[in-house]
């Protein structure tokens, strides 16, 4: 039995790693692995929220006709460290009013909740935390434990706007997970399989493989569905709701400061990456360049190079999608909470049936 | 009865009426006075059913300063400054009021030069104040950027107010008898420039939030203001023009120079929802700042030479006796009440706030909106707090 299970965490690790270090067992290799790679990612999700929030409000700047931060740093690139460094030395309040167990809990449920995800993200060919065979039903699962967060961080804050933030963000995500999940299958339908690496693999060979241009234009309507609901899963603008500034002063993390309130602005920024990486690794392609060859690879096939060119290409596309979120963020204006319901419930999701009848049929064909 | 037991009963009742509330199953909330949408410091306490708001209470009063107590104590030309912080966002019409009262009440009568710099003002401040509106909205409706486009445009009518009185938002410009400076040199080029340029980005305005559908959605149909109910409660101004009633006091009891000027009265056409509901409210003062600029078109071609100020002393005191006069401001009718013993100050100052009134109307019509449009609905009044409180 045990026996077996070395086996089988052997051939895992043979197929899934891309480097070892000669001499060493190939299965405590994993393992080291996982900590050196999972700590890299823990930082470089950090390092993104950082990025991005600056990045955020630079191009909201230029959308807005204004500067933006400039004064840290070189074009205020520093801006994100002066921030964070704010929030580490500000004051850790917890009203007398809040639960203080859920209110101390909640930050951390929400952050797991995010950072859990990135365990299953192909970054290039072999290049993951780990390669799951049911790598998007674990994303789906694990990406709902940040509406657990956000419950507890709204009733635990003992104020009655963190409280309607909370319920508006339960209702909503929830809602919106259920056109993910149909997309999700009519994925998992045209590839017929779950492991996010396998998923890439089938769309090598250039842009025109792409999963995006498979169907046409079912596919695409699939991205755009996913993209939309993305984006009210991720609390963005024009679905952000939960912490609408007008109405609810800061939603579920009105009573927040510091580093908790860190921690949630953390995990929105790592979530819109989050989102963007799926919806790259589902529909654009992954690592995969659009050409049909690796540039770098002249090396031989899948070397270190190539591996790092594959790279390249996944963050290019995703940061591309999460322009896309900010773009529309400075553009567009909110929907009301029943208006979000209605464009889920009334519009989405039957789209989302509609399309994963037709693509089942034209499959069957 | 007396006025002192009046208000105890007012009292008594509101607040058993509060404690009913909070025994029963609803949650009672407060919005404000710290609250992103309170537009200043007004406390609305809300009965809320879930999202449902069941009912408002405005709390007012937090910005409460004696204005009218003030104003006995200082003489009349004192108070002008004064005026300024009425409205804060509509300080030149404020001052054109309380100017156009005081020279009513003495009969003076304003070189027409004056006139025309009066109106300019006034329109270049009405734009201003519905740009900032424009913005608010937007605000209130989530969408960021236009607020700063608003008030990018805005910043070129502060720059040209700054030009010709040193300020940017309390300009105590107007003069009982006439303005304080004349127009700086080269203010008529910049004011024609500006005059492009707003007709140019209106179109934008338009393209970005107006005819958005997401905006349409949110602001067509929210808060109907019914004219009948309009009238009854006094709201004047856009609010009341955009539930189709046709009232302008620049048309209907024209002062100053108006009656020379060629313009339009916009009013609410149910263009995309019902007429009187908060889109309407929006549109018609986006269209006011089309006319605004038709108007200021006008007056810098027509604007005549000459003296800007009619001889008025510094020891100034009016004859004995009383005058109300009322102008059209960006959100309604302002009106001052002045009773006059001969003497240096008023003996009694009253001022018809606009934002009052209103105010008032609101909790009638947001019974039974969700808190989202409720924001929107108030939003669209535009109401300033220290004209409220005075």
């Amino acid at each position: 039995m045990l026996k077996e299970y070395i086996e089988a965490i052997k051939t895992f690790s043979e197929q899934n790693i891309p480097f070892t270090i000669k001499g060493a067992p190939v299965e405590l290799w994993y393992i080291v692995w996982i900590f050196i790679f999972g700590g890299v990612v823990l930082g470089g999700a950090m390092l993104f929220a950082g990025l991005a929030s600056f990045a955020e409000r630079r191009f909201a700047g230029f959308f807005q006709c204004r500067l933006g931060p400039n004064r840290v740093g070189p074009e205020g690139f520093f801006q994100f460290i002066a921030d964070g460094i704010k929030l580490v030395l500000k004051e850790d309040l917890i009203p007398a009013a809040a639960d203080k167990m859920l209110f101390r809990a909640a930050p951390y449920v929400v952050f797991i909740g995010t950072l859990g995800v990135f365990a299953a993200l192909p970054f290039s060919k072999s290049l993951g935390i780990t390669n799951l065979n049911l790598g998007l039903l674990y994303i789906f699962a694990i990406s709902s434990l940040v509406i657990v967060g956000i419950i507890m961080a709204g009733w635990g804050s003992g104020n009655k706007w963190s409280l309607l933030g909370g319920m508006r963000s339960a209702a909503q995500i929830i809602s919106y997970e259920i056109p993910i999940g149909v997309v999700f299958l009519t994925m998992i339908m045209i590839t017929s399989t779950m492991n996010m690496q396998e998923i890439v693999n089938q769309q090598g060979g250039g842009l025109v493989n792409w999963l995006v241009f498979r169907y046409p234009p079912f596919t695409l309507f699939a991205f755009l569905i996913y993209f939309i609901a993305a984006m009210a899963e991720v609390n963005r603008t024009p679905f952000d709701l939960p912490e609408a500034e007008s109405e609810l002063v800061g939603g579920f993390h009105t009573e927040y400061s510091g580093m908790r309130f860190a921690f949630f602005f953390m995990a929105e920024y790592a979530n819109m990456f989050v989102v963007s990486a799926i919806a790259t690794v589902l529909f654009l392609g992954g690592w995969q360049s659009p050409l049909p060859f690796f540039i770098l690879n002249i090396f031989g096939d899948y070397s270190i190079l190539a591996i790092i060119e594959g790279f390249g290409w996944f963050i290019t596309k995703v940061l591309f999608l999460v322009f896309l979120m900010m773009w529309l963020r400075w553009t567009l204006p909110r929907y009301r909470v029943d208006q979000l319901m209605a464009v889920c419930w009334k519009v989405l999701l039957p789209l989302s049936f509609a399309n994963l009848l037709l693509i089942g049929i034209w499959m069957i064909l | 009865m007396n006025q002192n037991q009046d208000y105890t009963t007012i009292v008594k009742k509101a607040s058993s009426r509060i404690e009913e509330i909070i025994i029963g199953e609803e949650m009672l909330i407060n919005m404000g006075p710290q609250h992103p949408s309170t537009h200043g410091v007004l406390n609305k306490v809300l009965k809320t059913d879930g999202e449902i708001v069941d009912e408002v209470f405005p709390q007012i009063g937090y910005l409460h300063r004696g204005l009218e107590k003030i104003a006995e104590k200082l003489n009349y030309h004192q108070f002008m400054p004064y005026t300024d912080r009425i409205d804060y966002l509509g300080a030149m019409n404020c001052n054109l009021a309380y100017a156009m009262t005081v020279e009513k009440l003495a009969n003076i009568e304003v070189p027409k030069r004056a006139e025309y710099i009066r109106v300019l003002m006034a329109e270049l401040n009405r734009i201003a104040s519905h740009l900032l509106f424009f913005g608010t909205m937007g605000m209130e409706t989530g969408a960021f950027t236009p607020l700063l486009y608003g008030f990018r445009e805005r910043e070129q009518i502060l720059d040209l107010f700054e030009m010709t009185c040193g300020q940017r938002l309390t300009y105590n410009y107007i003069r009982i008898g006439g303005c304080s400076d004349d127009l700086p040199n080269g203010f008529i080029e910049k004011a024609r420039e500006f005059c492009n340029v707003m007709e140019k980005k209106i179109k934008e305005y338009h393209q970005l939030l107006s005819y958005n559908q997401i905006f349409i959605n949110r602001m067509a149909k929210i808060g109907v203001l019914p004219p009948d109910l309009a009238i009854a409660f006094g709201v004047t101004g856009p609010n009341l023009r955009a539930s189709g009633v046709n009232w302008d006091l620049r048309k209907n009891e024209p002062y100053s120079v108006y009656p020379e000027m060629d313009f339009a009265i916009p009013v609410g056409t149910g263009k995309v929802g019902t007429i009187g509901d908060s889109w309407d409210r929006y549109f018609v003062r986006m269209q006011e700042i089309e006319q605004s600029v038709r108007i200021i078109r006008q007056v810098l071609d027509k604007i005549p030479a000459g003296e800007i100020r009619a001889k008025v002393g510094r020891v100034f005191k009016p004859p004995a006796g009383e005058v109300y006069v009322r102008a059209e401001n960006p959100r309604g009718e302002l009106g001052f009440y002045i009773v006059s013993d001969g003497s240096q100050n008023p003996y009694r100052l009253k001022i018809r706030a606009p934002s009052f009134s209103n105010l008032s109307v609101v909790p009638e019509i947001s019974r039974g909106t969700m808190i989202a449009d409720f924001v929107i609905l108030l939003g669209s009044f535009d109401i300033v707090l220290p004209e409220i409180d005075r």
